[in-house]
């Protein structure tokens, strides 16, 4: 119910409308959750609503936390 | 795609559940919770599972909103569909649902009742505008992520002086569910104890990494909010160990990429002018819990299908064979459900937990069912 997927905003519409690619399939979705966002950047959308936005920065440092997993020692060792 | 692929890499995987089975103390048990139905759904379909040791066990939560909606809720919108002859538009999953008499909002259709299966709310609100002389219905489910799309639909109706159309508000509210399941080992004995939540995706981006701490401080249970992939899933893990094994109790989050500190404030806002807490709510499972769900406000009468249609909610006991209760609170498993796998399967449901795809029963059911069967050499 929850599940919602990241997708890119290619052309901002009328109406806080904004057409998205969803790896290769675009959906006309509302950013008025989502003001903010502009073209380029991946919104994250839920029945047709975009919720929120992806931080690419954190989203890369994410990925690069589960690759340093041995620079982060347990106090124990 | 982007932002999905790279948190589904198996080697990966492999290798922060290594790190998490050196990590564990051998000598103690790690009962840890994910609260979402997305991450039950996760967690059978990688078989998460599987690559923990055996002394880390994941309990599902409640976290599934057509899990947890009571029978009373389903037949009021049966109601509606049946006598009132109004449009009943709801979401695929509520549809399943099964209710009183051996009925379901599908099986009203059956019966000739006009229900219609939406993807979004705006298609409720346009099956209204291009059906005047109808009453549509919206029978609105879900936690906090799906709560700001009604809330809009709900103001652009007004905005557009919408005559007929109507939403029968069914949210519910993640906090409240989680202080419910954090109480409850004071109070009853059969309660599930815990040692720390996997913390939702999807309803933190609407409502921020904030509210969970007081959890934390006040039950001192550690909680790692993640997303929904399963290295999000396996990190959160091992997040959580790091937090018991060093006697901490704080709110963590993995899912950094789209969760903030404050949430979407603009949701927040948006939900607050349409929607005011309901005293008391019934979950399926967890009974009635106090401020627990969203009803619409006075100013909004005009939309609430309750005041609309003079509605009045009774509780309906489950079947007696069905263990979604047990099984919602996280005391029973699937399988301890004589039900499980016979007479009630995803085609034909007995019970909620059966219906959605992360609902606990249905995600066993599609990926873990096999490992339960002891393969013998013939």
């Amino acid at each position: 119910m929850c599940l919602a997927i990241p997708a890119r905003v290619i052309e901002l519409r009328a109406g806080d409308n904004a057409l998205v690619d969803l790896g290769g399939i675009r959906k006309e979705i509302s950013l008025a959750l989502v003001p903010q966002a502009q073209v380029d950047d991946y919104v994250i959308v839920h029945v047709g609503y975009a919720l929120g936005l992806i931080d690419p920065e954190e989203a890369q440092r994410t990925l690069a936390m589960f690759e340093e997993l041995d620079r982060l020692q347990p106090e124990a060792l | 795609m982007k932002y999905i692929d790279e948190y589904r890499d198996g080697e990966l995987a492999q290798r922060i559940a290594e790190r998490i089975r050196d990590e564990v103390r051998p000598e103690r048990q790690y009962r840890f919770m994910e609260f979402c139905g997305g991450h039950t759904h996760a967690i059978s379909r990688y078989g998460v599972s599987d690559l923990l040791p055996a002394n880390v066990r994941m309990i599902h939560g409640p976290g599934c909103p057509v899990c947890v909606l009571p029978i009373g809720r389903i037949d009021l919108a049966v109601k509606l569909a049946l006598e009132d002859g109004a449009i009943l538009c709801s979401y695929g999953d509520t549809l399943r649902v099964p209710a009183s008499g051996g009925l379901s909002l599908l099986r009203a259709k059956a019966q000739g009742a006009d229900i219609r299966m939406i993807y979004s709310p705006s298609d409720a609100l346009k099956i209204a505008e291009a059906n005047p002389e109808r009453e549509v219905v919206f029978l609105a489910i879900g936690f906090e992520t799906t709560t700001p799309p009604t809330a809009l639909v709900i103001r652009d109706a007004a905005a557009r002086g919408l005559k007929n159309f109507s939403v029968l508000c069914c949210h519910v509210l993640t906090p409240a569910a989680i202080e419910h399941i954090l109480a409850a080992p004071g109070q009853d004995p059969a309660a599930v104890e815990l040692d720390g939540f996997v913390g939702p995706a999807h309803v933190s981006i609407i409502i921020g990494s904030e509210p969970y701490a007081e959890f934390a401080r006040r039950y001192r249970k550690p909680v790692v909010i993640a997303g929904f992939e399963p290295l999000d899933v396996i990190q959160a893990i091992l997040m959580l160990v790091r937090q018991v094994n060093g006697g901490r109790a704080e709110v963590e989050n993995e899912f950094v990429r789209a969760v903030g500190r404050n949430g979407n404030s603009a949701a927040q806002t948006l939900m607050d002018e349409i929607f005011e807490l309901r005293e008391s709510f019934e979950w399926r499972g967890l009974g009635e819990v106090p401020f627990s769900a969203l009803r619409i406000r006075a100013e909004f009468a005009a939309f609430d299908a309750e005041k609309r249609f003079d509605l009045h909610y009774r509780a309906v006991a489950d079947n007696k064979a069905c263990e979604c209760g047990p099984i919602l609170r996280g005391q029973k498993k699937p399988t301890d459900c004589r039900l499980f796998g016979s007479v009630c399967t995803p085609e034909n449901p007995m019970g909620s937990c059966m219906v959605s795809n992360e609902g606990a029963c249905a995600a066993h059911y599609a990926y873990g069912r096999y490992k339960d069967i002891e393969v013998v050499a013939v």
